[in-house]
């Protein structure tokens, strides 16, 4: 006879501790993989923000650090380590905490998302070994015919396999939760946005394998050509939606970071809902942004693409650029503060948290998200490709905005996962200042001098008889080198916190 | 309620009219973005090139040494300065790390301008004036392009194609 299987178990209380502040039922197994992630990821932010500071200075025509071999390795491996390593690894930590601590629920599986971690973690260092070895002086996007060696294809693929399986379990969480009744109605906005990353991501997995598993093989002889403009296409499916999960989940923290800082609510959950629907709907488009000025691209397919069918996607942030604020200013209100602006000049900017939200949404917004819109049209693009407009656009979206909020979390994460109070409190409420400010100058440095036909991933450009530059290529140097002081004092807080915090409930 | 709890069971709740006005806002501000780029276009006088063809790299190269042959006028420090006539094809080589060859053109006039790699990806950059194409091998891109002020121009790569990529530095040159 069969049994009817009710689908709800009862909760392993072996498993799990409660949190006595958040009330959260933290599973134990989810509450381990999540430490192990993030301390991954900062792994790879310290490495990458060593490259980054020799780049930095590199590119100052006044200092030229770096001989222009050692400058295209590093640049290589700075790209690949921030832009996929830290930022990845950090995300998994995210998701598993959205998929199982947000719902009081279980990880499924923690073996599957050890597994995932040692593929990533190996994948990660192999490229790392490949590439300073001087092996694979490509840049992250190995555009062929320059060829690498297949040990850094191959990195590549481990790293990738091992994020998919991440990315499903973290779906098999949420849908597993769900069935056991581990929390009541809809899941909280926050997993909601990282549901929405997680499928983006899936997407953008496929393309990526679509880009690098024909790319390895050409690399070991077993196809005889790649044809450079098709890559081109198939590399930007990958590398555009890529980070169009970055955007998801960024803005996922920034609901996160509202509701640990100020309490605020969602104001209206079908708005921001929606919001992000319209990124998984549309936001895979605008991959042809990287590509406007390639060869064989006709202009309707360039024109529907790179406006995100009609910037549909970009409604979506324009959404949430209201309903974060709306949000705050209700909370804010919500507790006696009066004033047209009262809600922001008692806002509690001294905490490490809120400082991080806005600084990171004002950076991504004004100086990314312009950008980003300016140089994706066509007759912009014509004057900005490849120039160092280019980086300035994207260390503003992904360093100042995704980065910054991504520490911001970690500010209140890392207690919650490790039970240990913060170290240096005091500094934490000044880092998101300091590399914030050390971003928007080093962003607004590139943009300039890229507006004044400085190429981007160039080791020297005193034979290019650019005349003028000189200046605004200094503060790359500066912005930099604050950034890099921003992001010293964040690794120390979360190592320090890790090995020496005081212990403490939840 | 809060981002990371559950909703109350029911949230789906109709817009107030601040959240309509901002989302009608934002709607028109997409709409208006995107007829822009076609705006552009019409009135813009530097728009994208979209002719391509597919093209040997045998092929390409024999284009261009054929210019060469008929059109060569000097050397400039080993590069062939050609001097083809107005309303001509004319054909620019990229490879590791030169271009070639030098090219001198008549403002005012219009040529229709290859451009291909012969090994990497590489960026046609041409400064100053920052006008920047994608030169891919096996891809013949033509611009169709009217010199509008005499000068010497640089043409730098601005695609990393390998250890040498700062030291690929070109030129064209526009007589009055
Ligand atoms: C202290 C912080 C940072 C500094 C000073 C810095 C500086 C730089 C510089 C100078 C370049 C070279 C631009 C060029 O010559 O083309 C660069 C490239 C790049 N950076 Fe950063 N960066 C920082 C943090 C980050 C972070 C956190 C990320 C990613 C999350 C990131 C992603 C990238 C990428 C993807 C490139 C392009 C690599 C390429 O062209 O292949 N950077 N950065
Ligand atoms: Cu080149
Ligand atoms: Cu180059």
């Amino acid at each position: 006879m069969a049994k009817v299987s009710t689908n709800v178990q009862p909760m392993d209380s072996t498993d799990f501790r409660t949190c006595p502040v958040t009330g959260l039922k933290v599973h134990l197994p989810a509450q381990r993989l999540i430490i192990a992630n993030a301390v991954t990821a900062v792994v790879a932010l310290l490495i990458g923000g060593i490259f980054a500071i020799l780049i930095a200075f590199t590119r100052v025509p006044a200092v030229k650090l770096l001989p222009p071999e050692t400058f295209y390795r590093l640049l290589t491996a700075h790209g690949t380590d921030m832009l996929v390593f830290w930022i990845v690894f950090f995300e998994v930590a995210g998701l598993y905490f959205g998929g199982a601590v947000l719902l009081n629920a279980r990880l499924v599986k923690p073996g599957l998302g050890w597994l995932a971690w040692v593929l990533m973690l190996a994948g990660a260092i192999l490229t790392n070994i490949i590439m300073l070895a001087g092996k694979a002086d490509v840049m992250f996007t190995a555009y062929p015919p320059l060829q690498a060696h297949p040990l850094f294809y191959f990195g590549v693929i481990l790293f990738a396999v091992g994020a998919l399986l991440a990315i499903g379990l973290f779906m098999a969480t949420v849908i597993v939760a769900k069935s056991e009744r581990r929390f009541t109605g809809s899941v909280p906005l926050v997993t909601y946005g990282l549901i929405v990353a997680a499928i983006i991501g899936i997407f953008t997995l496929l393309a990526g394998a679509v880009a690098f598993v024909p790319t390895f093989l050409w690399s070991v002889g077993l196809l005889p050509r790649m044809d450079p403009g098709i890559y081109r296409i198939v590399f930007w499916a990958f590398g555009h939606p890529a980070q169009q999960v970055n955007l998801a989940a960024m803005v996922a923290v920034w609901y996160a970071l509202a509701t640990l800082t100020v309490g605020a609510k969602p104001v209206n959950e079908k708005v921001s809902r929606f919001a992000f629907l319209l990124y998984v709907l549309f936001i895979n488009l605008g991959s042809m942004h990287h590509l406007l000025v390639d060869p064989a691209l006709g202009t309707a397919t360039r024109m529907f693409n790179t406006s995100y069918f009609m910037y549909l996607a970009v409604v979506g942030s324009l959404i949430h650029a209201y309903s974060i604020p709306a949000a705050v200013e209700v909370a804010q209100r919500k507790k006696g503060i009066t004033g047209l602006f009262g809600w922001l000049t008692r806002a509690p900017w001294g905490e490490p948290g809120f400082a991080a939200l806005v600084i990171s949404m004002v950076i991504f917004g004004f100086i990314g998200g312009t950008t980003g819109v300016i140089q994706g049209n066509d007759q912009i693009n014509l004057i900005a490709h490849n120039t160092l407009r280019i980086p300035g656009h994207f260390h503003a979206t992904v360093v100042g905005g995704t980065t910054l909020a991504f520490m911001g979390l970690t500010y209140y994460l890392l207690p919650l996962m490790t039970q240990k109070q913060l170290v240096g409190r005091g500094w934490a409420r000044v880092q998101p200042y300091i590399f914030g400010s050390g971003i928007a100058i080093l962003a607004l440095g590139m943009l300039w001098s890229g507006i004044q036909g400085v190429p981007r991933r160039t080791a020297d450009i005193s034979a290019s008889g650019l005349a003028g530059v000189d200046t605004t290529l200094v503060l790359v140097g500066v912005g930099g080198t604050i950034a890099f002081a921003g992001l010293v004092i964040y690794i120390l807080i979360a190592v320090s916190t890790l090995l020496f915090g005081k212990r403490q409930k939840c | 309620m809060s981002s990371i709890a559950s909703p109350e069971r029911i949230w789906w709740n109709p817009l107030s009219r601040v959240e309509k006005f901002w989302v009608v806002l934002a709607i028109i501000v997409g709409l208006a973005m995107f007829s822009s780029m076609f705006i552009w276009m019409a009135i813009g006088k530097q728009n994208i090139p979209t002719e391509t063809y597919q093209v040997t790299k045998d092929q390409f190269s024999h284009a261009s040494q054929r210019m060469v042959q008929q059109y060569r006028v000097r050397d400039d420090a080993g590069v062939p300065v050609v001097s083809p006539p107005a309303g001509s094809d004319v054909y620019l080589v990229a490879r590791a790390w030169q271009w070639s060859p030098i090219l001198q053109l008549k403002e005012g006039e219009t040529y229709r301008l290859h451009l291909s790699s012969m090994d990497f990806q590489h960026g046609f950059s041409l400064q100053p004036g920052n006008l920047n194409l994608m030169v891919l091998p096996d891809y013949d891109y033509v611009a169709t392009i009217t010199p509008d002020k005499a000068g010497e121009y640089t043409v730098i790569c601005n695609e990393y194609c390998g250890l040498g990529h700062q030291a690929m530095v070109g030129k064209i040159i526009v007589t009055e």
